[in-house]
């Protein structure tokens, strides 16, 4: 009787359990084929490498691509030296328990469930309104050069999205580096910052690189923050300055499928544009994940 | 007796309210090997680690009393507690290299003290390494990671490395305690070689090491220094019971 039971209980649960994997990977599947399905036919060389044409029913998508990379880049400039900082000092000198080291990590963690948009009007207010127009009064007599949307602004908009998962994920490589190696450097007569340069840093610098680049992955399909900071809908021409706006995939996909002229005639030019946006997370997930699993195999 | 390189007076250690260590009293003669036995928990290791000031790095632990080396005490205030571990180098149960090179290893120490010329750090390592007892077996793979050596020889590249930036005292805690037997012979013959220029203090658990290497014995328990003498005279004519119960095995 009572065995019968457990016997039916173990099934439904490898069941459920099984029954969600499918559905997740189902899901996947799904949006994959549609994809690849929907944008094979746009998916060349050509549109990698060429701007939009006729009011974007034609033509590739470069300006995008160029813009979503540039602004990865600048993001991951202001994110992970500054997330690498703050773990430093939340692993290696506040005291587990003081109050500074709780304000941190609260405000790490609240940082972590505002929504994307919120950090947009932040952006918006913070860095356009208050920082950019304050440079523009009192460096450039009020002409209007920092006080308005652009690529720097929204980098580091996004950058602060992005800070809490790079914090988290350096410390967490800190933490690997065993106190047996720290106590071996301070028994030597090193000092804590000796100690932290020769054998913490380098024994989780590849643990600090896969953290920022999965932070960072992340980051590059955002586009809510990017809609008030510095997202163009259409330029004729790359960002040349910090302070010119840019065209992202994630924006352009959303503009393509609902501001367009023609919504149906583009859509291609939509899938391949996803596509090119999956692919490009993918990439750098996947840099991420190998990063990972051979400093793990490095470590045992 | 010997002239005294390191006096601990009134020593008593609190991780938090429990008490570790309670009013240690004693005197570790210069140039000779002191081992430290007692059961599992009696304070051995925490002992040992007050002499480097290597507990500082437990917020927990409170510590009263003085420990003098050289006459200095190490506890006093304007005290650097980075020139003393300098002073007072320290091996560890379990072998500890770097991920580095068996170079860099042993150069790691020679480096923060601003030493950087090729030609120093080449005979820093060298001799450093004959001292330890390990030249021959990795004079040809100087540049192949530590962590590619056996047990043994990582825990001699540790002493290598201790070894490096010239200390007058030696701590060691369980050295080869994770060592086969010809390892830990080896380990043995190069106390025996070292006591010559270094006081080294040795905790172990194994009785007829301590018996082996060490000139004399201090015998802990529950944070009490219960007695100390010459090793000899503890091994055969202990005076006080517990001493030889532990040492007979006849504990409980
Ligand atoms: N960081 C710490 N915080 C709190 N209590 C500690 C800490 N380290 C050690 N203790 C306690 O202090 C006592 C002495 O520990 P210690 O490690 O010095 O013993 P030991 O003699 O070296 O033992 P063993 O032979 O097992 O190594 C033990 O009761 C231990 O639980
Ligand atoms: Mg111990």
């Amino acid at each position: 009787m009572m065995k019968t039971f457990t016997k039916i209980k173990g099934a439904l649960i490898i069941g459920i359990t099984g029954l969600s994997v499918m559905v997740i990977l189902g899901i996947i599947a799904i949006i994959l084929v549609v994809v690849i399905i929907g944008g094979k036919s746009q998916f060349s060389w050509e549109f990698l490498t060429s701007f939009p044409q006729d009011g974007m029913t034609k033509g590739g998508i470069f300006p995008a691509i160029y813009g979503t990379v540039l602004l990865v880049l600048i993001m991951s400039v202001a994110a992970v030296p500054f997330g690498t900082i703050t773990a430093l000092y939340l692993t290696e000198y506040a005291k587990e328990n003081s109050w500074i080291a709780k304000t941190i990590r609260f405000a790490i963690r609240t940082l972590a469930v505002v929504p994307s948009i919120i950090f947009g009007l932040f952006g918006l207010g913070f860095f356009i309104k208050f920082v950019g127009a304050g440079m523009d009064n009192a460096f450039l007599g009020g002409r209007l050069v920092w006080g308005q949307p652009n690529i720097l602004w929204a980098s580091l908009t996004m950058s602060l999205l992005t800070l809490p998962v790079v914090i988290v994920s350096v410390e967490e490589s800190m933490k690997t580096v065993p106190r047996e190696l720290r106590e071996a450097s301070l028994a030597l007569g090193a000092t804590k910052w000796q100690t932290i340069r020769k054998v913490v840093l380098p024994g989780s610098v590849s643990g600090i690189l896969t953290g920022s680049i999965l932070a960072v992955g992340r980051g590059a399909g955002e586009v809510a923050p990017l809609l008030f900071t510095g997202a163009a809908y259409y330029l004729a021409t790359l960002p040349s300055t910090l302070h010119d706006q840019f065209m992202v995939l994630g924006y352009h996909i959303y503009i393509m499928s609902t501001q367009s002229a023609n919504v149906d005639q583009t859509l291609p030019i939509q899938f391949a544009t996803t596509l090119v946006l999956l692919l490009l997370t993918f990439i750098l997930n996947l840099i991420g994940v190998v990063l990972r699993s051979q400093i793990r195999r490095k470590q045992k | 007796m010997k002239e005294i390189k390191i006096k601990i007076k009134d020593l008593t250690l609190h991780y938090g309210q429990k008490l570790a260590l309670n009013n240690i009293c004693l005197e570790i003669p210069d140039r000779r090997v002191t081992a430290l036995i007692g059961p599992s928990g009696c304070g051995k290791s925490t002992f040992l680690r007050t002499l480097n000031r290597m507990n500082d790095l437990i917020p927990s632990a409170r510590i009263s009393g003085e420990v003098l080396i050289d006459e200095l005490n190490i506890y006093d205030r304007n005290i650097d507690v980075v020139n003393l571990r300098k002073r007072v180098g320290m091996v560890f149960q379990k072998s500890n290299p770097f991920s580095k090179s068996i170079y860099e290893n042993v150069a790691y120490g020679p480096r923060i003290n601003g030493i950087n010329e090729r030609k120093v750090l080449d005979e820093i390592v060298e001799t450093s390494l004959k001292r330890a007892a390990i030249w021959n077996e990795v004079k040809d793979r100087l540049r192949d990671s530590a962590l590619g050596l056996s047990g043994g020889q990582q825990q001699r590249l540790c002493i290598a490395r201790t070894l490096s930036v010239n200390p007058d005292v030696i701590l060691m805690d369980e050295p080869a305690s994770a060592l086969d037997p010809l390892s830990t012979s080896k380990i043995e013959e190069l106390i025996h070689q070292l006591k010559e220029q270094y006081t080294i203090v040795i905790v172990t658990h194994n009785m007829q090491q301590a018996a082996r290497v060490s000139d004399y014995t201090a015998f802990f328990y529950l944070g009490e220094l219960i007695e100390f003498g010459k090793t000899k005279t503890i091994f055969t004519n202990p005076t006080i019971k517990q001493t030889e119960d532990y040492i007979t095995g006849r504990f409980g």
